[in-house]
């Protein structure tokens, strides 16, 4: 069953990073290799410019359930930004094990 | 070679005049210095605890641990809409009143009255004593004598802010002093859409106020972040800030910034340039019907600003940025080497999904760098701890860090000098 918006039903096959809260996104990308991470980014980023367009027209407000994966699934296009465009390591470097969880975040 | 001008003295250092010796971490690494702060510093101080939108309602309430001042307190928004705070604590033998499940951690929510887990005695959201259980089991009790012991309470600009001194006489304004009088009027209530991150660090907690009060490290530290050429070009030039401030115990760095948006796309990562976001912030800044900064902000008046960091001693920052956003630090001892540190990011609230998603680049951007110097603390804090080189020399930049740290030192001398004498807020069964 779909997950996403029609128009965007290319990323079907990535609906699993449609997650919802920074920390699951976050989890998700540490547990990825980089492979897995650059195989979502390829599929996911050059749709991004159509999803801008496409989210500019949606209100958070009684956001459909459609709507509310594709925000969280650029949403973990953006967590894993960083490693595909610069780092080439899951972690950001020099980060050892350090953690930080957010605690507060807005409800969609 | 300088890019902005420096005061007349040649340094902002010697302009403030807080000397220019290398300095000592003693304060960051003794375990009896850090006791000492608990008692001289944050049982003295106004702390701040949170803001006003936490509090929307009456009966709303929200606890905050203060490990570092022995205690817990309970903030909550009275029958008049006061904001009122107790120690979190029943008056009949001592059990902590507001917690779910585990005592040691933070809670909120909305409620009539408190009600204590262990026999029930309840409490009205002005702290008095309204219930005991089996009143007449006890012997000539006057529950006027027993209600909550209150903690001083005050708001400034929509800040909470609590002082556990029962002796305090200080207003929270005056506290503040001229660095927050200049960035009155600033629409922070305006700025509700809220990520806040959390994190245990292993350093003392004014190592990580060190990191955040000077920009020397970030074009080292943080190189990795940016692409390669950005990467090199930030490194070869360096730092420089446009303007310091030292009022009292508190200080100030303003700062150029000019990535938001950036000069050159190039400079940013793909995916900076296609949502028009990064760590400076959302590019297209929302309208806050602010015609002009508050004198405070931009002291400098630099057409290249960027963003101003304040710190309010003991262990609150606020940094208002240019594209109409703020973030607040906080820094919460837990031991002599440890402390948890809090990062909270204000936003005017989303209009629609997309800028929600530039929000959100904004906010991990925050945590990605976050991390890496949260880590380089342990990193000081252990070398610290060897007591290999024991004085270090401090730039001109680095002027905040040379106050914070003599600021703490001078408190706690203080405190030792008048005998620890102003004993913070106890209250007695029946005085």
């Amino acid at each position: 069953m779909a997950v996403l918006p029609a128009a965007f039903s290319d990323l079907e096959p990535f609906a699993d990073w449609a997650l919802p809260g920074e920390g699951a996104r976050y989890d998700k990308r540490l547990a990825s290799t980089m492979d897995e991470l650059q195989a979502f980014y390829d599929a996911a980023f050059p749709r991004l410019t159509d999803g801008v367009e496409y989210l500019k027209g949606v209100a958070l407000d009684g956001i459909s359930d459609e709507d509310t994966h594709l925000l969280w699934l650029f949403s973990s296009l953006v967590t894993v930004a960083f490693p595909v465009e610069v780092w080439r390591q899951p972690r950001v470097p020099d980060s050892g094990a350090a953690a930080m969880y957010a605690v507060v975040e807005p409800t969609v | 070679m300088a890019h902005f001008t420096k005061p007349a003295e040649g340094s902002w250092t010697e302009h403030f005049g807080i000397g220019t010796d290398p300095v000592s971490y003693e304060d960051s690494i003794t375990p009896e210095h850090y006791e000492l702060e608990r008692d001289a510093i944050f049982r003295r101080a106004w702390l701040n605890v949170g803001r006003v939108e936490q509090l929307p309602k009456v009966g709303s309430y929200f606890t905050r641990e203060l490990d570092a001042a022995r205690t817990s307190v309970v903030v909550v928004r009275d029958r008049d809409e006061k904001l009122r705070a107790f120690h979190n604590m029943c008056r009949h033998r001592g059990n902590k009143l507001v917690w779910n499940d585990y005592p040691g951690e933070e809670t909120s929510g909305m409620c009539r009255q408190f009600q204590c887990k262990y026999h029930g005695w309840r409490y009205g959201l002005d702290g008095e004593l309204t219930f005991v259980q089996q009143e007449s089991e006890f012997f000539d009790l006057d529950k006027s004598e027993f209600g909550l012991a209150p903690v001083q309470c005050d708001v400034w600009e929509g800040f909470v802010f609590v002082n556990l001194d029962r002796a305090n006489t200080t207003p929270l304004r005056e506290y503040l002093g001229e660095l927050a009088w200049g960035i009155e009027g600033y629409p922070f209530h305006l700025m509700t859409q809220v990520h806040k991150f959390r994190a245990e660090v292993g350093s003392n907690w004014k190592l990580f106020i060190d990191a955040f009060m000077e920009f020397y490290h970030a074009p080292v530290l943080h190189a990795k972040q940016s692409v390669d050429d950005e990467s090199r070009k930030l490194q070869a030039i360096g730092y420089e800030a446009l303007a310091y401030g030292i009022d009292g115990p508190h200080s100030m760095v303003s700062s150029w910034g000019g990535m938001a948006p950036p000069k050159d796309l190039n400079m940013v990562k793909p995916i900076e340039r296609v949502l028009r976001s990064g760590l400076f912030g959302v590019w297209d800044a929302p309208d806050i019907g602010l015609s002009e900064l508050p004198p405070g902000l931009n002291p400098a008046r630099h057409p290249a600003w960027g963003e101003d960091s304040f710190l309010f001693f003991p262990n609150f920052m606020i940094l208002v940025w240019k594209p109409n956003w703020y973030l607040t630090y906080h820094y919460w001892p837990t031991s002599y080497n440890t402390h948890i540190f809090e990062g909270t990011l204000y936003f005017v609230p989303p209009k629609n999904a997309y800028e929600r998603l530039q929000q959100e680049l904004a906010a991990v951007t925050f945590k990605e760098y976050a991390l890496q110097d949260g880590n380089t603390l342990e990193a000081t804090q252990s070398m610290l701890e060897s007591r290999a080189v024991t004085t270090f020399p401090l730039n001109d930049q680095e002027i905040a860090l040379r106050h914070l740290h003599a600021t703490a030192r001078q408190w706690v001398a203080d405190y030792r000098s008048s005998g620890g004498a102003s004993s913070p807020s106890r209250i007695s069964a029946v005085s």
